[in-house]
């Protein structure tokens, strides 16, 4: 019997599409196993023909991409409408993704950036996109953009997590055993996460051998060994507070973690665990002698906690938005 | 007044709405092309350190990030005002030109091909890479699945990722190509040489065997004469990678040839209330509405329009198959927008030999691949041709190299009225006395899909607070009354 | 602003800030009331979500008390939390928040009156501060 499959887009990229078509020849046996009954990016329905269907009719449904317009917040209510199980797919859905540090900036200054500040832009009227102009004798209308980022979760119910930014196609072809469960009728266990139990240290190919910092550095103020755990060396790398399952492919080109996969099981909020496990490995090894101001120095050396803790996860986080009076 | 819309737009990167509307006789008088998102780049990316930007930036769309990174890495490079060793740059190169191959196959075949191959009228249901499959046969279907594969693999191997690559820094890349790395990239490359070889042939046959494709391409509905820019290297033939930037005039005529990062001296951007997206005209021609012609600022980018632009290709293969495309087309520059598909065949077979060219280098696989940056200049642009059109993105930084401002124009942003124009056009040619059904319809939507828009790249920006407005305007644009709450 | 009264989280170590809290008490030296003491047995054991949840939940601020500097009971977990405090002071202004609202201080069994004293003056600068922004957000 074959399954029903729906994809629905947020605000995404699209890269979690291409994630899906880099099954490559397996796309061909998900074709098998599921029709494809909405996928904007590589079909042609439509949605009224999405709205038409029956409710729970879709067997699973694929949300990717932060929820920030009205429209993307529709499609997330309709898709859960219309699917037996919901699945966040990609770190947008499951944590808000890199458009969640909207939530770091304020509207106004936003609006002012893209429609007049920008040196290209000529905008003397300041003209903005409006959710309805007249045009003539045409009345035009565009979605209303949210205040905030939002992950999939916080606007509906959401059965399964597939992480990453975009999810490797390793654990996008773990699907295959669930849709073989759907196929008989049965619901993987709501809540499931596709990905490891552990963090990314765990598939690590870096050797940990100090356990102490003593420097901080950036990216591109150190050739770091390449055998040598790259936080060790002083470059900041997410690995600790960060859920594995995506083969390490950064630390393969010697590019430290920066979170895509969100925080690891049993984590609410990753920056916190970040700060733990840095805290845990600063200066450690001489931490009686050492002057504060010495500690003060190497945490300033982190520049950007917030783009850097949260870049995936703020619209998930305890704080997950910069609070301002007009907020 | 009655209006069609079609809702979502498909096949194709992002998120768009078209609205098509029709006077009492059932003739389309107006058609707006809406981009209905946006997200906020350029000012969500304050405040990063500078050297996050090339892993930040290839966000704004996984469909084409590898452009991204590598114009990100290159305004490194001038923000720290260092200059990378040359294998460094010859693999960032090595790796573009995969990143060329997998979007452009993408596009062919899995978001062009079901028009041109199943039918623009056919089922709704077959007309997809799976309906594509089925009619050219699973011998094929598996040659361009492996094809794409194969360009995402190189991707990885040096990138880390083909989506959302991570290796490239200031001064150099992370790491450098091992020899059995490149063993396994240039067997790929020969493949694709291959591949691209095929490609052209399967379009040869597609226009020779279907009479009515081949005068879809020459014929008006899609025509457009707009000036055209796309980057050149120092003998005016096609280069991804760097070069100057030169525009054409609907002769071909050369009207300006700048260095990237004058490009504010050639590029400005207007806003309409109806799109998210906003619509870069050439400054020294003005804006005269979405119109076509010498008077009108619209330029176009992407592919056909690179290929207006340049006096040839860089490699044999290429060379002949750009000949002759522009044979058949009868003219260069061409105006013939669905010929923007076949411009992208012509570049695949110029990325894969240039691939191959690469992956062949005697440098390549040299160790050092990297320089310590050691100072900061703060400013810095960097420019390539992305798959979709030229791309620019011009960062400032502070002396700790923090962000404190960007500005990126982005591939389809430019192509943005000649999109809005294309649809209207076919809406116009294709729907009288009210006739509509979904395979007229679907051909109004290639008028965008020949472009390969990548929406989400367009609409990086973000505007934030909408409070309500009603703009009354007249058709020319002018602002008759202006309501608010 | 004026009947605006600080609500603040305290996490005091049992051995030595706890300690010095009772000592206050037993000698009946005033502190004011707007601080609520949560006992850990380590200031090392605050989690920075402990301190993130804090604020999240309206907390004006937060203070955390332990041994000095070579006494923790635990040998080195005051170095921990140092380092703690200090990357969450750096990460709280990029969220809107006042570094100031987080306090750390040092006080020992035997300092009753320092402990009175230290808490007094953190209500003050939260006082003037004013209430956190955070407070009555839904979740």
């Amino acid at each position: 019997m074959k399954l029903k499959l729906a994809v629905g887009l947020g605000s995404t990229c699209s890269g979690c599409d291409i994630a899906i078509l880099d099954l490559a020849e397996k796309v061909l046996d998900l074709v098998e196993a599921a029709e494809i009954v909405f996928w904007p990016t590589a079909m042609d329905f439509k949605l009224k023909e999405l709205e038409g269907l029956e409710d729970g009719e879709i067997d699973l449904g694929l949300y990717h991409g932060t929820v920030r317009t009205s429209q993307q917040e529709h499609m997330a209510h309709l898709l859960r409408e219309k699917s037996k199980a919901l699945m966040a797919f990609g770190s947008c859905a499951c944590f808000g993704g890199i458009p969640g540090l909207c939530n770091l900036t304020s509207k106004e200054e936003i609006f002012r950036a893209a429609y007049k500040d920008t040196p290209s832009t000529v905008n003397p009227d300041f003209i903005t996109p409006q959710t309805e102009v007249r045009v003539g004798d045409f009345v035009l209308t565009l979605p209303e953009l949210h205040q905030d980022g939002k992950a999939l979760p916080l606007v509906v119910d959401v059965d399964y997590f597939l992480p990453g930014c975009p999810p490797a196609v390793e654990l996008i072809e773990k699907l295959f055993p669930y849709l073989s469960l759907m196929q008989g009728g049965e619901l993987p266990p709501k809540g499931t996460v596709i990905a490891s139990d552990k963090t990314l240290c765990d598939e690590c190919p870096l050797n940990r051998e100090n356990k102490s910092i003593s420097r901080m550095v950036r990216v591109h103020e150190l050739i770091p060994d390449p055998k040598i755990c790259l936080l060790e060396q002083g470059i900041l790398c997410m690995g600790p507070a960060t859920r594995g399952g995506c083969g390490a492919s950064c630390i393969k080109v010697l590019m430290p973690c920066r979170g895509c996969m969100g925080p690891p099981p049993g984590v609410k909020d990753q920056g916190a665990r970040m700060i733990a496990a840095i805290a845990s490995i600063l200066a450690v090894s001489d931490e009686k002698e050492l002057p504060e101001e010495e500690v003060v120095r190497l945490v300033n050396g982190i520049k950007d906690p917030a783009g850097t803790f949260y870049r995936f996860t703020l619209p998930v986080a305890l704080l997950n938005k910069k609070m301002r009076e007009d907020k | 007044m009655k209006k069609i819309t079609i809702e979502p737009i498909s096949r194709l990167e992002g998120e768009g709405k078209i609205e098509i509307f029709l006077n009492e006789e059932g003739d389309v008088v107006e058609a707006f092309f809406q981009v209905v998102e946006l997200r906020g780049f350029e000012k969500f990316c304050e405040g990063r350190p500078v050297e996050e930007m090339p892993r930040i930036t290839p966000r704004i769309c996984g469909v084409c990030p590898g452009a991204h990174h590598i114009a990100s890495t290159k305004a490194m490079d001038a923000v720290f005002d260092v200059k990378p060793p040359a294998v460094a740059t010859k693999i960032r190169e090595l790796f573009y030109c995969a990143h060329i191959l997998s979007s452009h196959i993408l596009h062919f075949y899995f978001l062009a091909a079901p028009d041109l191959v199943v039918g623009s009228a056919a089922d709704p249901a077959k007309r997809n890479i799976l309906g594509v499959i089925e009619a050219v046969g699973l011998d094929i279907g598996k040659k361009v699945i492996i094809a794409r594969k194969y360009a995402q693999e190189i991707q990885k191997t040096i990138g880390g990722k083909a989506t959302h690559p991570v290796f490239g820094l200031p001064g150099g890349i992370s790491k450098p190509l091992l020899e059995e790395e490149r063993k396994q990239i240039e067997e790929m490359a020969r493949f694709l040489v291959e591949f691209s070889k095929f490609s052209l042939e399967f379009f040869d046959n597609l226009i020779s065997n279907k009479k009515e494709i081949a005068d879809l391409i020459t014929g008006d509905i899609y025509r457009h004469e707009t000036y055209y820019m796309g980057m050149v290297d120092k003998d005016n033939k096609v280069n991804f990678y760097d070069g100057d930037i030169r525009v054409v005039n609907q002769e071909g005529k050369e009207v300006a040839k700048f260095k990237p990062k004058q490009y504010l001296d050639y590029i400005e951007e207007r806003v309409e209330p109806w799109s998210y997206l906003k619509f870069p005209y050439l400054k020294s021609v003005g804006w005269r509405g979405l119109v076509d012609g010498k008077e009108s600022g619209v330029y176009r980018v992407n592919s056909l329009a690179r290929l207006n632009v340049a006096d040839g290709m860089a490699t044999p293969f290429a060379q002949e198959a750009y000949g002759k495309m522009f044979h058949i087309l009868g003219e260069k520059p061409s105006h013939a927008t669905l010929a923007f598909n076949w411009a992208r065949l012509v570049e695949i077979m110029y990325a894969a030999e240039r691939l191959l060219e690469l992956a062949t280098d005697g440098e390549i696989t040299s160790k050092e691949v990297r320089i310590i940056p050691q100072g900061i200049v703060g400013e810095g642009l960097g420019c390539v041709e992305a798959p979709r059109g030229t791309l620019f993105h011009h960062y400032w930084a502070d002396k700790e190299g923090i962000i404190t401002k960007v500005n990126l124009i982005v591939a389809t942003g430019q192509n943005n009225a000649g999109i809005c124009m294309s649809i209207k056009k076919a809406a116009q040619s294709l729907i009288k006395k009210g006739e509509v059904n979904q395979g007229l319809l679907n051909m109004v939507e290639m008028a965008f899909r020949a472009y390969d828009p990548c929406l989400a790249c367009a609409t990086h920006t973000l505007s934030g607070q909408m409070p309500l407005q009603i703009i009354l305007r007249d058709l020319h644009g002018n602002i008759i009354k202006k309501l608010s709450r | 602003m004026g009947d605006f009264e600080p609500k603040i989280i305290g996490f005091c170590c049992n051995w030595c800030a706890y300690a010095g809290a009772d000592l206050a008490g037993i000698n009946r030296i005033q502190y004011p009331s707007n601080l609520r003491m949560i006992r850990v047995m380590c200031s090392g054991s605050v989690d920075p979500e402990h301190i993130l949840e804090a604020f999240r939940e309206g907390a004006d601020g937060v203070f955390i008390g332990g041994c000095h500097l070579g006494d923790c009971h635990y040998m080195t977990g005051n170095y921990k939390t140092m380092r703690k405090v200090m990357l969450i002071k750096s990460l709280l202004p990029q969220l809107g928040l006042e570094p100031e609202r987080l306090k750390l201080a040092w006080v020992s069994a035997a300092e009753g009156q320092r402990f009175a004293q230290v808490v007094t003056n953190f209500t003050e600068e939260i006082r003037r501060l004013g209430p956190n922004p955070w407070k009555g957000i839904e979740k």
